[in-house]
């Protein structure tokens, strides 16, 4: 589950990592409002406004309404709220949202820590992720903080280094001190530098992340070292021990349809495809995907109705993927293995009549237990719905149906 | 013959009173495994489908001598489980429990990789050895025996391989569903591994998906030291970049990690590679004949 930035420096700040701090706003006249709070607390002279969506790339993206950046500078209180207004209700469009960009509905302002001092600030990255190969967190960092990592990683790959954490041990003390020194620092900020390690790893852990990435991690010029930015993503599986956490979820940052689908107990994932897809199993939805483009079509959608399969979810999947104007068929591919296929068929036949007017062709594949008698039950049923037993025999009926 | 579990396993099923763990426990007695008892804390001494029930899983062990172990144990408690399997001396561990969290499981595989034990799934259909021992949640009559064995991280496209190769007039020796998770305790390596050393199969059908880098791990290993032919599919090649497809672990997050650059990666390896998932029993036909 991904969370807003303000949200993330929340979780890491309870875990004594020093971040760039700041509140959040939902209006112009309350963004002057935490500024003040703000400037009594920090001493910050300039503030920096930022929008909260879950997408990054917000420096260097625009608000279509506003022509603004997604991150100011106010350069003082009375900046603050014009500042806020050019992007608060607005539709903030970076490199990693879609073509309309993403509503913002929150500010974050934040102090300015780039303030100059007795050392030059210095810009750092830092992430930690999981290792699938290693079956490890890994820390992954680098001294070129500020920009696209992506980029880092292609153009030098030299200045990024990795950290492969003992589950058992957590970061070592050695760990910290090879990163502080890989990035360059000495003095007091090599002491905070590791400090900032330890606590964002007890972060990490603490609040069951499954990811974290800090870009950039900030030398401030007084040799603190904190968190400028936080993206924090939580692994859903363990939202159940963390009722805190679970609610930060923010249901406007995701796909309506796919939120809906999760409350009916489907797995949906809106694609950009003319055949819709109705599918018991991850890895056969996917293959299913798959057969549809070899038939000529594209998958419309991704859909695993999961384990059970009965009549109301399926007709909820039904009326998801009719909703799509794209799609000119649907095909329905079943495994039955615990679940009936006589039982799926007479949901299938249940949920079409209910719906009615479906004006697509429909390709139903019952295979597994019972599979002939669901086929007669569906070539009974008068309605305009082709049965197939084994998987090729339904690719030919989407080839033919598209034809 | 096959591996992991045959006539001879002694299965306990951990989760054993609850709703799943009774249903698939009823199945598998249905198919001919020895189950013999489970365990739910605090329903020691009870009987439950006419087996015992133990409060521990080294009470089980102790008692009937079990080695190989099914979990059904709610998510947020089956990281545990599997530990307390591998403590009590449990050979195979096969763990069903789909959404454990991503830390319970880097504890839990740490915590059993010096115990001489092997973990299946978690998030995994489970494991069947055709006509001997179903230890898992499979239609136990697709599988018929054969001289095919199946690794795969997806269970409704191992039974819809299973099928294929059964109308191809084959059958099955073990399938092996290793899960569709980021972290599982047996990789697709491993898995091959086993059935290329077992004497009755014949032939390997691989099947994978995007994600993560088991199957061109798997096939560099088969180019070297493979000794059977090897049939493999791995779905999601119309899955866009960066989007989970339902199993937490099928997401494209770099290059090596979409269905395209796998499949040249098997091929090149000499995998017998099907684009559409419905020829996957012709091919073993073929590399058979």
């Amino acid at each position: 589950m991904n969370i807003h930035e303000y949200q993330g420096k929340s979780i890491l700040s309870s875990y004594g990592v020093a971040i760039q701090r700041g509140y959040v706003a939902e209006t112009p006249e309350e963004a002057t409002e935490v500024a003040k709070k703000l400037q009594e607390e920090t001493k910050t002279g300039w503030f920096v406004v930022k929008a909260q969506i879950h997408a990054g790339g917000r420096g260097k993206g625009t608000v279509t309404e506003t022509g603004s950046r997604g991150v100011v500078l106010a350069k003082g209180l009375d900046e603050v709220a014009d500042k806020a207004k050019g992007i608060l209700g607005g539709h903030l469009v970076t490199l990693q949202t879609k073509a309309e960009g993403k509503k913002v509905n929150k500010v974050f302002i934040a102090e300015d820590v780039y303030a100059p001092g007795a050392s030059e600030p210095k810009e750092f990255y830092m992430s930690i992720l999981l290792d699938r190969g290693q079956s490890r967190n890994v820390i992954v960092y680098s001294p070129d903080g500020g920009m696209n990592i992506e980029d880092v990683a292609h153009n030098t790959p030299e200045r990024i280094f990795k950290e492969v954490i003992d589950p058992l041990t957590g970061v070592n003390d050695f760990q910290c001190r090879k990163i502080a020194f890989n990035l360059g620092l000495e003095g007091n900020a090599f002491k905070e530098m590791g400090k900032f390690v330890k606590n964002l790893y007890k972060a990490y852990m603490g609040c069951d992340a499954s990811m974290f990435e800090i870009n950039p991690v900030l030398k401030t010029s007084d040799d603190r070292i904190i968190a400028v930015d936080a993206k924090v993503t939580l692994d859903g599986n363990s939202l159940s021990r963390h009722s805190d956490y679970a609610a930060m979820r923010d249901v406007t940052e995701e796909d309506p349809l796919e939120v809906e689908a999760t409350a009916a107990g489907l797995n949906y994932v809106k694609l950009d495809g003319n055949v819709g897809c109705m599918v018991n199993g991850a890895g056969l939805a996917m293959a299913t995907m798959d057969i549809i483009k070899l038939s000529g079509g594209d998958p419309a959608n991704f859909l695993d109705v999961g384990g059970t399969a009965d009549a109301k979810r399926v007709e909820t999947a039904f009326r998801m993927i009719l909703r799509d104007p794209n799609v000119k068929a649907i095909l329905v591919n079943i495994f039955g293995g615990i679940v009936r296929c006589d039982r799926v068929a007479q949901g299938i036949v249940d949920a079409y009549k209910n719906i009615e007017n479906i004006s697509v062709p429909i390709i139903v594949r019952l295979q597994g237990t019972n599979a002939e008698e669901a086929k007669a039950l569906i070539d009974s049923s008068g309605l305009a719905v082709h049965s197939a037993i084994t998987l090729q025999e339904a690719a030919d009926k989407v080839k033919e149906v598209l034809a | 013959m096959g591996v992991l579990v045959g006539k001879n396993s002694k299965v306990i099923v951990q989760g054993f009173t609850g709703s799943e763990g009774t249903f698939h426990a009823e199945q598998m007695i249905a198919f001919g495994t020895n189950v013999v008892g489970g365990v739910t804390p605090g329903k020691g001494g009870q009987k439950h489908l006419d087996r015992p029930v133990f409060n521990t899983v080294s009470d089980a062990v102790n008692t009937t001598g079990a080695d190989v172990s099914i979990i059904f144990v709610p998510p947020a408690f089956a990281g545990d489980a599997i530990m307390e399997a591998a403590d009590a001396g449990i050979k195979v561990i096969i763990t069903i429990t789909e959404g454990i969290p991503v830390a319970d499981m880097l504890k839990a595989k740490e915590y059993i990789k010096d115990r001489n034990v092997r973990l299946i799934g978690p998030n995994c259909p489970g494991v069947i050895t055709a006509g001997e021992a179903k230890v898992g949640i499979m239609p136990g009559f697709v599988f018929k025996p054969g001289p095919v064995g199946i690794v795969s991280k997806s269970g409704t496209l191992t039974y819809e391989a299973a099928d294929q190769v059964a109308k191809a007039g084959l059958g099955v020796t073990t399938a092996i569903g290793i899960g569709g998770d980021p972290i599982i305790g047996t990789t697709t390596l491993e898995a091959v591994q086993l059935l290329m050393a077992d004497p009755a199969t014949k032939a390997i059908v691989m099947i994978g998906e995007i994600g993560g880098e088991l199957e061109p791990k798997a096939a560099r290993w088969i180019k070297e030291n493979g000794t059977k032919p090897v049939v493999g599919f791995i779905a999601g090649e119309t899955a866009p970049k960066g989007r989970t497809m339902g199993h937490a672990g099928a997401i494209v997050s770099g290059e090596n990690e979409s269905a395209a650059a796998k499949k040249k990666i098997m091929r090149e390896c000499g995998i017998h590679v099907v684009d559409s998932p419905a020829e996957i029993g012709a091919k073993v036909k073929e590399v058979l004949t």
